[in-house]
């Protein structure tokens, strides 16, 4: 092979690695986002360590995509929690469509530096869910705010952390371009 | 190779005739200029087409001062043809074209396609490009990728998402085609530039003349070889960012859409991963030809190369990590935004270096005011200028600010238009005499350089005053109290088309009639291989390779 096509290979090779990471790094992204919860991103756990003495407000916020025709509440609005201690929250959804109709959910947490102290244990959101037309649901929640929280320089000035859902129709990622 | 027999016969001429007459059989007329793989007409081709493409984004630019003259709606119905929400559309759309057009039409086919073709390859004394015909597809998708921008206005409502075509706007906010059209716009640019960087790189690593080490190359190639770089890493990235916005489109992905699990702040990652390189990308190619310019017309080697060489290599490599300063405001953690202010200032470093070494190299020096020279005291001074407000930007806290105001459409017209396009304008009255054979006119280049000078920065330094009262950047409308600040930039906009016409003139002028140029015109502070060539040089230059010694 002659120098020019050596050299023109290696930075055509250069290329394609590029753009192979253009598209790598959308599973990267989202494994950074769980890692270091960037973006408010929750963690999954499976045991609370247990109530540490501190105390803080959870508020739950609830949305709904404009072609899914849920409602979706939250049973409270908030909930003063010990740190550290496991907890249980309740969301009610009814389907108003008169059909069966499949959502699924996402979340964070604002602020966003506290996404990587809340935990759940078990959500709704982790699963599709379906609903018979008319049908109503109630959803539950197992989270726990993890103690670290009070150490950590950017979140232990934290008095509330609202947790946020908005339930999507399963198919909705199709748009007509 | 099999291929001689597509050869057209006018290129087997200059092979056929006898050889000491070989360098000036040049091609016909279709063959020369529409089937070129010579890489000064290649680069002749690129000028011209930035030019046609600066004259389409200038008119895009001018119809919008025309609107934004007084408070109110006034002309973009009459623009667009449109009534209410679709002529409000139309607004983004122009908002679009003059950011795609001048970035990726304009100022990289003239900076890189351009005087990058013409001048790398004599300055490093190779006789052409290490691909010739790789050069002609890299020119012809440019073109294609033009001819796809324009048909966008045509198979829809227009493309109106802004240069960056975030999400969700361009993934569910715009249907039609348009956007799909500016965005294959996007990959045909982009596919030729990287091919175009593949081309400069292997020329300037393997086809350098005895002699010429990488420390003696001229700073315009070292400029065009990082750039070349910077190309290789970058726009692979935007392809697959605006690859996977395509089909979000219309295939029924959900790269960027929360409903099925992705995120539209990845595509600002992503988009911005590409676009801070790309705005060294404008601009490099710009420092180069301003270093060769203040060096000859102050007759002084320019001051500290390496320095010189090695900032604009620093620039680059910090040009990578520091992405996330233009995405402040998307909710990024407060030690995320510490890193990305710190970074950014540290380009403040390199930059500083090249501004204090062009200043060093006219210390001294025996300055003679040609169109060029004030062409390039103009770019480092704006540029420097455009730097600063840069520096107050890039503070995370204060972005928080200012970000989406006419301070940040000053700060970047300040590098740009009053940066890259005066280096493009410097470049332009430097070269010309070699590249044409005649001499501009140098009353009408002093002329323009005023005018146009006086122009730009009554359009451009108001934009400060706006954006630091408040006026958010990409609307047609604004309330009464900005009224006069607008009017004013809107008046230096008509000042600056004055400098432009006597730009064109002088143009014309001077191919038609302009005295002949030597093959030296600026005497002995022109010290590049390029002047050693007569002017205009012959078609096919260094048979013999010269030695550099």
């Amino acid at each position: 092979m002659n120098a020019n096509l050596r050299t023109a290979s290696i930075a055509a090779a250069v290329v394609f690695v590029m753009v192979g990471l253009g598209f790598a790094s959308v599973p990267l992204y989202r494994v950074f986002c769980q890692v270091t919860g960037l973006n408010g991103t929750t963690q999954t756990g499976s045991d609370a360590p247990g109530a540490s003495g501190g105390k803080i407000t959870v508020s739950f916020d609830s949305n709904v995509s404009p072609k899914l025709a849920w409602n979706f509440k939250p049973e409270q609005r908030s909930d003063r929690i010990d740190i550290g201690a496991r907890d249980m929250a309740f969301f009610t959804a009814t389907n108003r469509a008169d059909h069966a109709v499949t959502g699924t959910a996402t979340f964070n947490v604002t602020p966003a530096q506290a996404g990587k102290y809340f935990t759940k244990i078990q959500c709704f959101c982790f699963t599709q869910q379906t609903l018979e037309p008319g049908e109503t649901m109630r959803m539950p929640v197992i989270y726990y705010v993890d103690p670290k929280i009070m150490e950590d320089p950017d979140t232990r000035d934290v008095q509330e952390i609202t947790l946020s859902y908005t339930f999507y129709p399963v198919d909705s990622g199709k748009v007509s371009g | 190779m099999t291929d001689t027999a597509v050869t057209p016969s006018a290129f087997e001429a200059a092979h056929s005739d006898h050889h000491a007459h070989d360098t000036e059989h040049k091609p016909g007329f279709f063959a020369r200029w529409f089937m070129s793989t010579n890489h000064k007409d290649i680069g002749t081709l690129y000028l011209i087409f930035a030019i046609i493409a600066g004259i389409v984004g200038g008119a895009i630019s001018g119809a919008m001062r025309l609107e934004l003259a007084e408070p109110g709606i006034q002309w973009l119905p009459m623009l667009s043809g449109e009534e209410g929400d679709a002529a409000l559309h139309f607004w983004n759309v122009m908002v679009t074209a003059h950011g795609l057009i001048m970035v990726f039409f304009m100022v990289m086919p003239a900076m890189i396609g351009g005087f990058g073709n013409w001048f790398v390859p004599i300055m490093i004394g190779a006789p052409d490009m290490a691909f010739p015909r790789m050069n002609n597809i890299s020119f012809w998708l440019t073109v294609s990728g033009f001819c796809s921008l324009l048909l966008s206005l045509f198979v829809g409502p227009g493309a109106g998402t802004g240069w960056t075509v975030y999400a969700p706007l361009s993934t569910y906010g715009e249907p039609g085609m348009s956007v799909d059209f500016a965005i294959f716009a996007l990959h045909l640019a982009g596919a030729g530039s990287i091919l175009g960087a593949i081309n400069f790189i292997t020329t300037i690593f393997n086809m350098r003349a005895p002699g010429m080490t990488l420390h003696k190359m001229p700073l315009f190639v070292w400029s065009v070889l990082i750039t070349a770089f910077l190309l290789l890493l970058a726009l692979p990235v935007l392809a697959a960012a605006i690859t996977m916005l395509i089909t979000d489109r219309n295939f029924g992905t959900t790269f960027f859409d929360p409903a099925g699990g992705g995120d539209p702040v990845l595509y600002q990652h992503l988009f911005w991963f590409f676009g801070h390189p790309e705005v060294y990308i404008m601009i490099l190619p710009g420092f180069g030809m301003v270093s060769h310019i203040v060096a000859t017309f102050s007759r002084k080697p320019v001051f500290g190369y390496l320095g010189m060489a090695y900032a604009m290599v620093a620039i680059g490599v910090v040009g990578f990590v520091v992405w996330a300063h233009h995405m402040f405001t998307t909710g990024l953690p407060v030690d995320v935004k510490m890193y990305f202010t710190a970074a950014t200032m540290i380009i403040a470093v390199p930059t500083g270096i090249k501004i204090f070494s062009w200043i060093a190299t006219m210390w001294g020096g025996s300055i003679s005011f040609k169109t060029p020279m004030v062409w390039a005291i103009g770019f480092i001074f704006m540029f420097t200028v455009g730097g600063v407000t840069g520096v107050v930007l890039a503070n995370g806290g204060v972005d928080d600010y200012m970000q989406d105001t006419y301070y940040v459409v000053a700060h970047f017209h300040y590098v740009l238009s009053l940066g890259a396009v005066f280096s493009l304008f410097a470049g332009l009255y430097y070269w010309f005499p070699k590249m044409t054979g005649k001499m501009y006119n140098e009353f009408l280049g002093q002329l323009h350089f005023w005018v146009f000078f006086v122009g730009v920065n009554m359009l451009f330094f108001p934009m400060h005053f706006l954006g630091l009262q408040g006026m958010p950047r990409r609307y047609p409308d604004y309330p009464d109290a900005f009224a006069t600040w607008n009017s004013i930039a809107s008046h230096g906009y008509e000042v600056m088309v004055a400098g432009m016409a006597i730009f064109f003139v002088n143009m014309i002028w001077s191919l038609a009639a302009g005295k002949k140029a030597g093959d030296n015109p600026w005497g002995a502070g022109a010290t590049t291989l390029e002047w050693t060539l007569s002017s205009p040089p012959p078609f096919h230059q260094f048979e013999t390779l010269p030695k550099i010694d």
